[in-house]
This record gives structure tokens, C-alpha cells and sequence, in this order.
């Protein structure tokens, strides 16, 4: 039998220590998950394929990948700050993991950074594969990838606000079921694959104010027009991404 | 100036709406001791732990834990807590949770080394939810120490698990105990609480009905029974008894005397016998065992 030195010897690691492991153990998750990589990869690169490859949709003038490929990149976004990160932490919430995990030394804002770095790791990789597939079919980018960046930084925030607020509300079943419905819905209604001129005038001017088409708008006006800075997007992103930490700050359990 | 306990609870009350959990609790955890919480289901074990743990606000009364109030986040590397159930991932395989738990102390135990003491080596890449009920708690259990705490907090530690797995749990206390860790366990085992503690607090409807050493609370008295056939008068008998005994029968055919049992006694019952035709089966003397302190202090019906 092992004998070991039991005795009390309790220091916590250095706080980016934790972060760094933590951060580490979640992406592990994440990427082992199969139903996770169907969202974050694997329908992102499939619809960006398929309608480029194809004319199955109208995606009017110019090439199709340079309209499908900014669209794709809002999408996988939102699998992965949204639609992942409410089902991951609604199941940790729902099995005490969040709890336990308040009792180590941890702290909260440690969890929230490494769970945030995850989110932007994950992106980062799904960004060179969409990327590395766009170039593949002939995308040819324009304008300053400095403004893309910030629309995906504010899109990240607005969507894991949202996120974390369904994850530490709802049941999570509730959550597993209602932003697997919210994705399928702003895929459809964002202007992901669909151009936001295919709807009435009307209900197109409200559908420009979801955060989905924001960033997609967004990233097609910097990639595909060449714009430098899109206010317009950006501002809405802001809002939707304020109001959405806030909201998890208030309304967040932890268990 | 001394350390302070591990832990000190005074005037604890805890209410969910209108039901109180836990009302008026007041126990003491000394250093380096293992102290058990027993109590029925309901008697607010739990949510005591919980309190403890900082999990949980409470209505009133102090709590302190190794002297500072259980939020206090300079107590999460000195306390490790171990939940009654869950807490870990579905998909998290067993060694690379464990792993994650050392990271976030200095200076952790050797989580293969755990694992290896725990049985669980073989499991190592098992997912959580894969692993027996066995497994997982001992998972939980070494989850709690890794970070080499100055105290422990263990909900139900053995509940679920086979005779083996048991003993090594108990194996695993007592080494705690004896490197100067302190711990508080809640159990619905006696023989457990008789078998751990230094110190068994028995709780029932959120209160502290008894607490003391195993053996304050057996106390040095004892009991004479015997089995003998139903529904004998026994008014005769407790005339012939010394004041302060007492005789029932309970369950039927099953007869129990209480008071200063010593051979004077014993003859007394057993020319009670005589004279009326009595064989007494099963004559046996014996210490009150911990069970039946706890059946006395808490009542016999089942509880939710």
C-alpha cells in the first residue's frame, strides 16, 4: 500500500496556474464532445460548401463564397459562445460541477476567465478551418481584418452573455432544447446563408437588430465590401452585448 | 494563543420557506478530531455541511470554520469538501478530473498515488459517469484531499459502498485523523460514527439531541435481555428490582431490563424466572450500543 504524506500542507497554485488548467481541461471537453464539433465545425464548413458549390440559393450579385464565407464565420461564433457554452454550463450546473468547483480555490472570476478563453480558443480554431476551406473555394477577402475582429470580440460577448444567462436560469433541459431552437432560428433568420433582402423590407429591419445578423452584416460589410468600421453592427452588437453580461450577472445560479 | 477549532457552530438556524432545516444547532469540532454528524434523513445534516462549506446563507447564529466565517475564500485551499453525490463532468475521465482538482492547490497529493490507494487506477481513463457508484464516490473522496487540507468535509463518504471499498474508506479517515487532519462526516451508520469519531454529534429535527465521545454516549450502563414467551406480568418483577430499573417487553417475546445491572440483578430476574416458570432464552448482558442511543434519543418511525 502507498503510504502517502497526508498531513495539512494547503496553498493554493498561483492563480494562472488554475486559469491555464482549467482553460486546458475545458477545451479538452469541448473537443472530445461530438454533438459540440457537429455545432462548432462540422455544419458551419458543410453549409459554406454546399452553397458555394451549388446554386441551390440566390445569394445574389458577386462570387457565393465571399457572401457565404462572413456569414459562416458569425455562425460559428454563436455555436460556440452561444449555443455550446449554454448547453456545457446548463449540464455543469445541473450536476453540481459549478458547485464543487466553488468550493476549490478556484475563484468565480477565474472559472468565468478560463471558460471565456476557451470560447475564444475554440473560435480561433474554427476560424482557420472555415478560413483554410473559404480560400479553397476561391473566397477573396477585402478590407481590415481589424474590424472583423472586433465585430467577433463583441459577438462573443453578447453571445456567452445570453449563453451564460439561459445556462444559469433555465432547467437544463430547458436550455438543452431552447438554444439548440435559437440557433436553427437565427441561422434561418440572420442572415447567415439567407440574405436579410430575400424577407419584406419591413421584417428585414427587424431582423437586422438580432445579434446574429449584426455580426454577420458586420463581417460581409468588412470582408466582402470592404468597409472599415461598420457602426451601425457594431453599436447593435454592443447593446446586445451589455445587456446580455448584465442580465448573467444578475440572474446567474450557480446552482 | 491556541488555534481555533475547526469548527463552532452556535444558535445555527437555517429555514427553507416555511420548513426549518436546521434550528438552534450549536456543536464544537475540535482540532485533529473526526467528529460525526448522525441523524436521521431531514434532521438537517446536510444543510449544516452546506453552511459550513459556505454554499448556503443561514437566519441566524455564528458559524466559524478553523476560526473565520465560511465564505471566507482564504478557507477554499484549507477545506476540502466532499459532496454527498456528483459534482464532476459526465464525460471527465476519472484521472484527468482528479488532476484538474491538484492543479488548483501547491502543494497536492500525487493524484496517480490517490488513485492508486482508492482502487481506482484501472479506472483512470473511465469516464465519470461510467464509473460504479463505488467509484465514483472514492473519486469524490480523493478529489477532497488532494489539496492536502487542514480540514474535510465528508457527506455520507460511504454511502453505496461494498464492504471493501468501506474499510478503505475508513482506513483513509483514520490516516487523516492521525496526520493532524481534522474532519467532520456526516453518516447514517452507527457503527461508523462508532468506529470514526472522537466526538458523535446525534441531530435530529435541526437540533443537537446528544453529543459526546462514542463511549460518554453509550455511557457505562447496561441492559439485561432475554426472550421468553409473550405477555408475562411483569409488576411483580420491577417490585423485586432496585429502584431506577426498568422492565418491558419489546417487541413481544423479547424482554429488556435497564438500570444498575450487576449480579445481584441478574439473580433477582433470574428467581423471578424460576418462580414462575419462565426459561429465559438468549440471557445476555451487554452495554447499550450506539443504536439504541440513537433509536431512544431519535424515535423508531421512518422519516421522509
Amino acid at each position: 500500500m502507498t503510504v502517502m504524506d497526508l498531513s495539512p500542507r494547503p496553498v493554493a497554485a498561483p492563480l494562472a496556474r488554475m486559469v491555464a488548467a482549467q482553460t486546458s481541461y475545458e477545451l479538452k471537453a469541448m473537443l472530445r464532445n461530438g454533438e459540440q464539433l457537429l455545432l462548432t465545425l462540422i455544419i458551419p464548413v458543410m453549409l459554406l460548401t454546399v452553397f458555394s458549390l451549388t446554386s441551390l440559393l440566390d445569394l445574389g450579385e458577386g462570387a457565393r463564397v465571399d457572401f457565404l464565407t462572413p456569414g459562416v464565420l458569425a455562425l460559428a461564433v454563436m455555436s460556440t459562445a452561444f449555443t455550446g457554452q449554454a448547453i456545457g454550463t446548463g449540464f455543469e450546473r445541473r450536476y453540481g460541477v459549478l458547485k464543487r468547483l466553488g468550493a476549490t480555490p478556484l475563484p468565480r472570476s477565474g472559472l468565468i476567465l478560463a471558460k471565456t478563453l476557451t470560447v475564444v480558443l475554440v473560435e480561433l480554431l474554427q476560424a482557420v478551418v472555415i478560413i483554410g476551406v473559404a480560400f479553397a473555394l476561391g473566397w477573396n477577402p477585402s478590407g481590415h481584418f481589424a474590424g472583423a475582429v472586433l465585430a467577433v470580440l463583441l459577438g462573443t460577448a453578447a453571445f456567452s452573455g445570453f449563453g451564460l444567462l439561459m445556462a444559469g436560469t433555465l432547467r437544463a433541459e430547458a436550455t438543452l432544447a431552447a438554444a439548440n431552437l435559437v440557433y436553427l432560428l437565427l441561422l434561418v433568420l440572420g442572415g447567415v446563408v439567407f440574405p436579410l433582402s430575400k424577407f419584406p423590407a419591413a421584417f428585414a429591419a427587424v431582423l437586422e437588430l438580432l445579434p446574429i445578423s449584426a455580426l454577420s452584416g458586420a463581417l460581409r460589410a468588412v470582408l466582402a465590401d470592404g468597409v472599415a468600421l461598420p457602426g451601425a453592427e457594431l453599436a447593435v452588437l454592443a447593446v446586445w452585448a451589455v445587456a446580455g453580461l448584465a442580465l448573467a450577472a444578475r440572474f446567474f445560479r450557480w446552482e | 494563543m491556541a488555534a481555533p477549532p475547526a469548527l463552532e457552530i452556535t444558535g445555527l438556524v437555517k429555514r427553507y420557506g416555511r420548513t426549518t432545516a436546521v434550528a438552534d444547532l450549536t456543536f464544537t469540532a475540535g482540532r485533529g478530531e473526526v467528529t460525526a454528524l448522525l441523524g436521521p434523513n431531514g434532521a438537517g445534516k446536510t444543510s449544516t455541511l452546506e453552511i459550513c462549506e459556505g454554499y448556503r446563507d443561514f437566519d441566524a447564529g455564528t458559524v466559524r470554520v478553523l476560526g473565520l466565517d465560511p465564505r471566507d475564500r482564504a478557507l477554499r485551499p484549507r477545506v476540502g469538501v466532499m459532496p454527498q453525490s456528483g459534482g464532476v463532468p459526465g464525460t471527465a475521465k476519472a484521472g484527468e478530473f482528479l488532476r484538474l482538482m491538484a492543479s488548483f492547490h501547491a502543494h497536492p497529493l500525487s493524484p496517480a498515488a490517490l488513485m492508486e490507494r482508492l482502487g481506482l487506477t484501472e479506472h483512470a481513463r473511465t469516464p465519470y459517469r461510467r464509473l460504479s457508484g463505488g467509484q465514483q464516490q472514492r473519486l469524490s473522496l480523493a478529489a477532497a484531499i488532494v489539496g492536502r487540507p487542514e480540514l474535510v468535509f465528508l457527506d455520507e463518504p460511504t454511502a453505496g459502498l461494498d464492504p471493501q471499498a468501506r474499510r478503505a474508506t475508513w482506513d483513509l479517515v483514520a490516516e487523516l485523523r492521525a496526520a493532524g487532519v481534522s474532519v467532520l462526516l456526516t453518516t447514517h451508520f452507527m457503527d461508523e460514527a462508532e468506529h470514526l469519531a472522537d466526538r458523535i454529534v446525534i441531530v435530529d429535527g435541526g437540533r443537537v439531541v446528544a453529543q459526546g465521545a462514542p463511549a460518554e454516549l453509550t455511557g457505562a450502563e447496561h441492559q439485561l435481555r432475554f426472550r421468553a414467551r409473550a405477555g408475562l406480568g411483569l409488576d411483580e418483577l420491577l417490585n423485586a428490582l432496585p429502584d431506577g430499573s426498568a422492565a418491558k417487553e419489546s417487541p413481544t417475546g423479547h424482554y429488556l431490563v435497564e438500570g444498575e445491572v450487576g449480579p445481584e440483578l441478574l439473580a433477582t430476574v433470574t428467581a423471578w424466572c424460576a418462580a414462575h416458570g419462565v426459561l429465559a432464552e438468549d440471557l445476555r448482558i451487554e452495554r447499550r450500543s450506539l443504536e439504541d442511543v440513537f433509536l431512544e434519543l431519535t424515535g423508531r418511525e421512518l422519516r421522509g
